[in-house]
């Protein structure tokens, strides 16, 4: 609840978060798929200052400064144990995986700084030369990156370890090119502290799993990490490596090519291989491969959902009914198309879209009734309890009652031209076939209460008005 | 009341009364009341102790405001019965005030207006032995509302006739919360579908009674019909099923029963469910072999199959065919198969011979009740079979059975002595025949209306011997003068409704030597010009219990009678007042009458509309009958106001018509629309 209210883009009702186009990054992949253009409909030039905000920012900028603390801890922990005497190879290892992070650091900086940058085509700041004039330059960097790591790897198959490569394999399969900086950053021996962030102990036969597919475990840095796809030049994260063609458009006509803009064919050899599945990091879960009963998941793009639905707080809470919360934003979205609209409630809490499936629900379980939506006028019924209360109050002094101020229309109705009858009704309420209760006097007072029709007549008043003894009467009858 | 000085006087006030044990007290006192309800009132009046014996006694509550139920209540404590209807307004806040009572077990809410879900909460909450609950003509009411009723675990009826926005969430939560629900009518409840009706079905296992009158309206019912009539039908402990108006059932529906039928049912009401036919019909007899009552009005044609597959319910005892046409000896197939009929309904039918119901009710022997209205083709030798074959008939109704000649109908009192209730409205029926009705001793109703060439001496003879007589209708009987009606009065004590409209001989000695019924609750007069204010005080004074008033078109009748009800009637519920010559006054001293409920006001000259208006804000009516004319002339907010409190305005556009027909050319000029 409370870290809710600390982050302002969830409480930003849904349609203006979706006029946000920065926001789209807090939307699952499987969100995007069907907008392939997304890019595109962004006009980049012009609504390019419009993508920075702040939230995006501070996210981004919270993951980097997480990031330094686990590889200044890493660090530390190497420092201290310098002085003792240790494995050639342990060491090395983690220097390995300080080089990784390191990467890491630097690629997310630098797309968090490329998305700072307000137009890159006004700008000189990243590149140093306007982008018509370095164009050979971009080329040759956008070649790398475009050409991605698969073809590095691909290269550099024998020296780096297969499971990187299957890896990056596994990545496509989930429809989510990853191409982690431009290319030329990657060198081998960070595909070998890749190689140790992603485990790969896992290559050890596990108990249950058949020997049909090879089991590959993300760490949480890489689940939650906010892009996987980097511009070579300008350095800004995308999610899905088309938003990245799409983007590579602005920085050249040499992008606008239809072998530019071409989804990269798939490995020749991804048939060969052996299907991958993953496993969550959250040790103790299902999806973990250590777990007993262990449910591999099918790609990447199920490890990040399972791992946000599962094993993250649900941060995006529904803005329109407030109860429901969800930590995938793709969720919230579907969600809040049925929000409110063809509700259907059971006591239990449960809600169905269809009515017949709460009639199901019900029939079946027991104790479990329709639960009707809340009034919107529960306020009004409140108001109407109210003076009720308070005229039960007053009542024994006044003789009777007064009706609720949301009755006030017919208030002065009954209160003026019933007054007097109200005493005699206390008396005839039983059979209604009193008789000698009715009198010149009783004329008399309906006379008065239609000539007070106008105004409002105070019940004391009434009361002196009265003839005495039938009033003494009527409250005797009532204290009876 | 606990010092004991106090305490002392009670007891000399009423030493015997103190002694007397409760339970022999209350038996007393409902002797003394079915003897004259208005003793217990002056019982109650006698003394401290009397009052709160009285008290104690009574066990329902018929309140004219809402608003004074916690004072009513807190003094009748042992009160199990609540009865609202004559509050047209209740509001949620009056609901709220109630405070805990224990004893309430049945509320009567079918005729008021103006609650809410949170009145009803505020009820339930305070009635927690609720059994009994009428919510009909909830026309306001809610699903939220039902919601609170369902809070009510231990409501065994209900009845939600005419809550058209209920729906089946509404329907769920009652279904959900009530598991004990006995009795339940959802008649005319058209927001709701056949989900509804199938929680109810598996959740309300223990039903009996079911009402879906027009609930399977053609056009929505497929959904209904094919999805929760074979649950419905499949209640274990259900008897009573009415579907009036169903037209959404079919033979499709009714085929699908076949074996999978409750073998409890054993009342069934399809009438006007016109898409029935004959094929149906077979299969709800096939299904349904338990059956007591079948009512099949206004369905199909009757064709001798259908009527011989009756004989497949053997302990059939009522058959309703009213508005049915009846093939060739469909009649005399029912003759044939169902032997253990006690009642038959067969008005309006068409295609009804004399042979056909000569045959059918010879074979009838245990006939008791017989309905032949409008059966217009028969003719003596049809009344002399059912006379001689069926003697021992209770009820007979054969109003317009215009071939039927006085001597035929003189066979009714001589041979069927036991009869209780007779209609006769409309016939040849003459002085000798209502001689020969003296012979049934035991009449309590008799109908002799457009009857016009009975006079004086034919009512001297039934004054003589039926004194066991509640009812008589002498509708445009224009034979009757004053002395037959005094006849009545002296010889029928028991009376409570008369109808002598348009018998213009009628003067004021009739309603003095009638104010001598003290049972009389009924009184028309319509169209009596010679009857005055003077006769009309004589009734107010002497029929204290009078509630239902027509003196329409009695000229005479001025402001003075009007006093008079004002002050005697305090049972008046109902009262026709149109041409009258009523005034102002006359009107709001009407007004004080706190139980009044209905009230016609048509060409009235004497009232103005401030005098109408002031009368209408100090009653509490529930509707109103008023000249259009006025509709301009009332001020609107005025209106609004009075129609917050309840009362539902009807305006009537008649034109002005005083003069009044001779009843024997009234009578022609019907017969000539009726040929027409």
């Amino acid at each position: 609840m409370d870290r809710d209210q600390m982050n302002p883009i969830r409480d930003q009702p849904p349609n203006l978060r979706s006029m946000n186009p920065l926001c789209y990054q807090f939307m699952a992949e499987d969100a995007l798929l069907g907008m392939g253009m997304q890019q595109q409909q962004l006009p980049s030039a012009s609504i390019r200052h419009m993508d920075w905000s702040p939230d995006t920012m501070l996210g981004n900028l919270t993951f980097i400064e997480e990031k330094i603390r686990q590889v200044k801890d890493v660090i530390h922990a190497m420092a201290g144990r310098s002085s003792a005497t240790q494995g050639e190879l342990a060491a090395q290892q983690q220097q390995q995986l300080v080089n990784a992070d390191l990467t890491c650091l630097i690629v997310q900086l630098i797309s968090t700084a490329g998305s700072l940058l307000p137009s890159l085509k006004n700008s000189s700041f990243l590149s140093g030369a306007p982008p018509a004039a370095g164009t050979g330059q971009a080329v040759s960097l956008a070649g790398e990156s475009s050409s991605s790591v698969r073809n590095g790897v691909s290269k550099e198959g024998d020296m780096g370890s297969p499971d990187y490569e299957e890896l990056f394999k596994g990545w496509t399969n989930g429809a989510m090119e990853e191409c982690i900086g431009g290319g030329g950053v990657i060198a081998g021996e960070e595909q070998d502290a890749m190689l140790d962030a992603f485990g790969v102990d896992g290559e050890t036969p596990l108990p249950p799993p058949p020997e049909s597919y090879q089991v590959l475990q993300l760490e949480e840095d890489e689940i939650l990490a906010p892009h996987t796809h980097f511009c070579s030049i300008c350095g800004k994260g995308f999610k899905r490596d088309a938003n990245l063609r799409m983007h590579m458009r602005g920085h050249g006509d040499e992008y606008k090519s239809a072998a530019a803009l071409a989804k990269p064919p798939p490995s020749a050899d991804a048939g060969e291989e052996q299907e991958r599945r993953y496993s969550c990091p959250f040790a103790g879960c299902k999806r973990n491969r250590l777990h007993k009963s262990f449910l591999p998941l099918k790609t990447i793009l199920c490890v990040k959902n399972h791992y946000k639905r599962s094993h993250c707080e649900k941060r995006h809470t529904c803005g329109r009914c407030g109860a429901k919360k969800f930590s995938v934003m793709a969720d919230l979205k579907t969600h809040e198309k049925h929000c409110g609209r063809n509700r259907w409630l059971c006591s239990c809490g449960t809600s169905f879209s269809r009515k017949d499936k709460l009639f199901a629900h019900v029939a079946l379980f027991q104790g479990h009734t329709p639960a009707l939506p809340p009034p919107p006028t529960s306020t009004a019924t409140q108001a109407a309890d109210d003076p009720a209360t308070t005229a039960r109050a007053s009542a024994p002094s006044s003789g009777h009652q007064q009706e609720p101020a949301g009755a006030a229309s017919f208030m002065w109705g009954t209160s003026s031209c019933h007054g007097d009858d109200a005493f005699l009704d206390v008396k005839d309420i039983g059979g209604g076939d009193g008789d000698g209760f009715f009198s010149a006097a009783n004329l008399g007072s309906i006379d008065f209460g239609f000539g007070h029709l106008d105004a409002f007549a105070v019940d004391h008043s009434l009361a002196m008005l009265l003839p005495s003894e039938q009033f003494t009467n009527a409250q005797e009858s009532e204290e009876r | 009341m606990a010092t004991p000085t106090q305490h002392h006087k009670r007891r000399r006030l009423s030493p015997l009364l103190h002694d007397l044990a409760d339970e022999l007290l209350f038996v007393i006192l409902d002797r003394v009341a079915a003897d004259d309800p208005r003793a217990l009132k002056s019982f109650a009046l006698a003394s401290r102790a009397c009052h709160a014996a009285e008290a104690r006694h009574r066990r329902l509550l018929r309140a004219f405001r809402a608003d004074l139920l916690p004072a009513a209540l807190a003094r009748y404590s042992a009160v199990s019965r609540l009865d609202l209807s004559l509050c047209p307004r209740v509001t949620d806040a009056a609901l709220a005030a109630l405070s805990t009572a224990p004893s309430v077990s049945a509320v009567d809410l079918s005729r008021s207006r103006g609650f809410g879900a949170a009145g009803l909460a505020a009820l339930v909450a305070a009635c927690p032995n609720l059994t009994d609950l009428d919510l009909s003509n909830g026309l306001d009411f809610t699903d939220a509302g039902a919601a609170e009723v369902a809070k009510a675990r231990r409501l065994q009826r209900l009845s939600l006739s005419r809550c058209k926005q209920l729906t089946d969430m509404g329907l769920g939560c009652i279904a959900v919360g009530c598991p004990d629900l006995r009795e339940l009518s959802l008649k005319w409840c058209i927001g709701v579908t056949h989900m509804g009706l199938d929680l109810l079905a598996l959740k309300c296992k223990k039903l009996k009674i079911l009402d879906l009158s027009y609930t399977m309206e053609e056009k929505i019912a497929v959904q209904i019909v094919k999805n929760c009539f074979p649950a419905i039908m499949k209640l274990q402990n259900l008897e009573v099923l009415i579907l009036v108006g169903c037209n959404g059932i079919d033979d499709d529906a009714l085929t699908s029963l076949d074996q999978e039928c409750s073998k409890s049912l054993q009342v069934l009401d399809m009438s006007n469910s016109y898409n029935v036919t004959h094929v149906g019909v077979l299969s709800v007899v096939n299904a349904m072999p338990n059956l007591l009552e079948l009512n099949l009005s206004y369905c199909c044609p009757v064709t001798p199959s259908m009527s011989s597959s009756f004989k497949m319910i053997h302990k059939l005892q009522t058959l309703k065919l009213d508005g049915c046409q009846f093939m060739a000896d469909g009649l005399k197939s029912i003759g044939k198969s169902c032997v253990s009929l006690r009642e038959l309904s067969l008005s309006k039918c068409s295609g009804v011979t004399d042979t056909d119901l000569s045959f059918a009710v010879s074979r009838l022997k245990n006939l008791l009740k017989l309905d032949i209205t409008c059966c217009r083709k028969i003719t003596d030798v049809s009344l002399a079979a059912i006379t001689s074959s069926c003697p021992s008939l209770i009820s007979l109704r054969m109003e317009s059975c215009s071939l039927v000649s006085s001597v035929g109908l003189q066979l009714i009192g001589k041979r069927c002595s036991h009869l209780e209730e007779l209609d006769l409205t409309d016939n040849d029926l003459d002085d000798e025949g209502l001689k020969a009705l003296s012979g049934c001793r035991k009449l309590s109703s008799l109908k002799i209306g457009i009857c016009l060439r009975i006079s004086d001496e034919g009512l001297s003879h039934i004054s003589k011997s039926c004194s066991d007589l509640r009812e008589i209708d002498l509708y445009r009987c224009g034979g009757i003068s004053d002395e037959g009606v005094t006849h009545i009065a002296q010889g029928c004590p028991m009376l409570e409704s008369i109808n002598l409209s348009y018998c213009t001989k009628l003067t004021d000695h009739s309603l003095r030597s009638l104010s001598k019924c003290i049972k009389l609750n009924t009184l028309e007069i319509r169209g009596c010009p010679m009857v005055s204010s003077a006769g009309l005080s004589e009734i107010a004074t002497g029929c204290r219990l009078l509630s239902k008033l027509d003196i329409k078109k009695c000229f005479e009748i001025n402001d003075l009678g009007m006093i008079f009800l004002s002050q005697f009637s305090h049972s008046l519920r109902q009262i026709n007042l149109s041409y009258c010559s009523v005034s102002d006054i006359g009107l709001i001293s009407l007004s004080s009458i706190c139980g009044l409920q209905n009230m016609t006001i048509v060409h009235l000259a004497g009232v103005t509309p401030n005098g109408l208006i002031a009368a209408l804000m100090v009653c509490g009516l529930r509707k109103v009958k008023l000249h259009e004319a006025f509709k301009s002339m009332v001020p609107l907010h005025m209106v609004k106001v009075v129609e917050a409190r309840g009362c539902v305005f009807q305006w009537i556009n008649k034109p002005y018509q005083v003069a009044l027909q001779p009843c024997d050319l009234w009578k022609q000029q019907s017969q000539d629309l009726l040929v027409q």
